[in-house]
């Protein structure tokens, strides 16, 4: 638009250029240094940024056994469960949601707004969980959160948007509401069903303070914790976490940088699949509001 | 119209499918809201909150005498959040701009994606992160001793804590906010663009006349919501790294909640000072949006 001036082309390039080195790095580092040998840790004195000699030596300790396998199962559970759980409940409540002029369409979507707008608070939570007898269970995990508001809203403007007659003629037809949100509002919503369905799970798969929260027994930790325990906070990492028959452990740097790449590995793996729908699922229901 | 029967007839299938969802809210956001209630008892665990006394405002003494403590939290967290608005939320608007005026859609998709990136991952990864580049035996300071400079401290430095939650906040989410600027800026109509061009309007001047009405809507609805966010500042991110700066300089509303009520048990107080923070949040929300009304913006929601 307007005439390209070379220098606003040039600071532009930049500070894009600038922008992608700043995400890329800390990844570029984190993975090689866990690849890397001891000799080019120790050599380094840390962090690597190439390695000659890559090894698998570190995902071999963390993943043979121990602390952190055992809170990859939780944590993969948990978010396949939970994102299971959260995207039927939210179609449904989206999908009944979207029919203005049903019986208590109105207040059960001014109920549904109204927990936008406020946040209960942590104790209330605490205590409701803990009334509920849900300490120390997976399910505080899942239940507390299994209906996002703002999702709901989203999913129900994007049902919206698909063209009413669709839905009469299928009625005329003869379908039920199930046969119609199957057969054919579902086949058409792909792109927003996954991009919710992605929202939920980075949710239950990130979830930190929930689990140090309700979980009480370390053996039920997901990831996230034991990645707090033995990278944010520098917990030393040996043979008795791990259960490794490893002669000699990795050095602690690569063992931590392993288990920063399995907690970040799954995102990224299902990021680019997703990420082709962010405009079409996302746009359609935020701008329209 | 319908008799309520035939309507029930009609609809029950709806209901049906609504009745999870609306079960799930109820359980835990309505009745915790309800629980808010202790923040006017002495509670007592073993008794519960049918059975604990009544102690009036006693719980708000904290707040209504000025409490030190509490002082500290409040003021942690208004700096916090007026740094955030002051520099963090313009950033994503000029990202967005500078996104926009890239020509190659290729170019422009691949770069969306890698900012898009950090948005998903936990703050536990990113606290990591950033700790193993800046932390004293992180990346750049293993980098400076090889090269026989002196190394810098920042990571655990309690004067310097606030900077680095900010730049945590724009390492991880600058990306991700542009895409509703993007979405508001591929409304712009290239005729009236164009039309300004031929006018002889200044690139300056077009941005201020021709793009920014497109995009003033949605920056005031960002303001307001993040103005009802006002005294939640990023409770994950804090709490994680509170134990190496100390409560002095980390210590905000949501972690006082927490240290208090949760590890202190003092629920009593912890409650009634979580209970101001949601009723502030509620109020911000809707003073500004009644501002917003006035000034003739859409708001949050239409009048």
């Amino acid at each position: 638009m307007g005439e390209p001036s070379k220098l606003g082309f040039g600071a532009r390039g930049l500070v894009l250029g600038l922008g992608c080195l700043a995400v890329l790095v800390p990844f570029w580092a984190v993975l090689i240094t866990s690849i890397a040998s001891p000799e080019e840790i120790n050599r380094a004195g840390g962090f690597v940024l190439w390695t000659n000699e890559p090894t698998l030596d570190s995902y071999r300790a963390v993943l043979s056994g121990g602390v952190v396998t055992r809170a990859l199962l939780v944590s993969a559970g948990i978010t396949a469960v939970g994102t299971a759980l959260s995207l039927v409940t939210t179609i449904a409540l989206a999908y009944a949601l979207s029919r203005p002029g049903s019986l208590l369409q109105k207040p059960i979507l001014l109920m549904t707004v109204f927990t936008l707008l406020f946040n209960p608070g942590i104790i209330p939570m605490y205590l409701t969980v803990k009334q509920l007898g849900l300490l120390d269970s997976y399910l505080a995990l899942i239940l507390p959160v299994l209906v996002n508001a703002f999702n709901v809203i989203v999913m129900r403007a994007f049902f919206q948007g698909i063209p009413g007659e669709l839905r009469e003629s299928a009625y005329i037809d003869g379908a039920g509401e199930m046969r119609i949100l199957l057969r054919i509002v579902l086949p058409l919503s792909k792109a927003v069903v996954s991009v919710i369905g992605l929202f939920y799970a980075v949710a239950y798969w990130n979830a930190f303070f929930s689990a140090m929260l309700y979980l009480q027994s370390s053996e039920k930790w997901p990831l996230q914790l034991v990645l707090r325990t033995y990278v944010v906070n520098n917990t030393p990492i040996g043979s008795d976490q791990l259960s490794s028959n490893l002669e000699n452990l990795p050095p602690q740097i690569s063992v931590q940088m392993a288990i920063l790449v399995i907690s970040v590995l799954p995102i990224l793996g299902i990021y680019p699949f997703i990420q082709k729908h962010f405009a079409k699922g996302l746009m359609v229901g935020a701008v329209k509001g | 119209m319908h008799s309520l029967r035939d309507r029930w007839r009609r609809d029950r299938v709806l209901l049906l499918l609504a009745l999870p969802g609306v079960t799930a809210l109820l359980l835990f956001h309505y009745l915790p809201l309800g629980g808010n209630i202790i923040a006017f008892q002495d509670f007592q665990p073993f008794l519960g909150i049918w059975h604990s006394p009544y102690v009036g405002l006693d719980n708000f003494e904290p707040v209504l005498t000025g409490d030190p403590v509490f002082l500290n939290a409040l003021v942690n967290t208004l700096i916090i959040t007026l740094i955030q608005v002051v520099f963090v939320f313009p950033l994503p608007i000029c990202l967005a701009l500078i996104l926009n005026a890239t020509i190659s859609e290729r170019l422009k998709r691949l770069t969306q994606s890698i900012l898009y990136m950090p948005h998903f991952l936990s703050w536990v990864i990113v606290v990591a992160l950033f700790q193993q580049m800046f932390g004293n035996g992180g990346m750049l300071n293993a980098w400076l001793r090889s090269a026989d400079l002196s190394t810098f401290h920042i990571v655990g430095v309690p004067e310097l804590f606030k900077l680095m939650i900010t730049s945590q906040v724009i390492w991880k989410d600058t990306g991700w906010s542009t895409i509703i600027f993007l979405a508001a800026l591929s409304r712009v109509d290239p005729a009236q663009m164009e039309a300004a061009v031929v006018d002889g309007a200044s690139a300056a001047r077009r941005l201020w006349h021709v793009t920014l009405p497109y995009i003033r809507p949605v920056i005031v609805l960002l303001l307001i919501l993040r103005l009802g966010d006002t005294l939640s500042v990023g409770f994950e991110q804090i709490i994680l790294q509170q134990a190496q700066v100390g409560a002095g300089a980390s210590e905000v509303l949501d972690t006082y909640v927490y240290n208090h009520g949760i590890v202190g048990g003092d629920w009593g107080t912890a409650a009634a000072v979580g209970l101001i923070k949601g009723m502030v949040g509620v109020a911000l929300v809707l003073g500004a949006n009644r501002l917003a009304h006035a000034l003739g913006e859409q708001g949050v929601y239409a009048k």
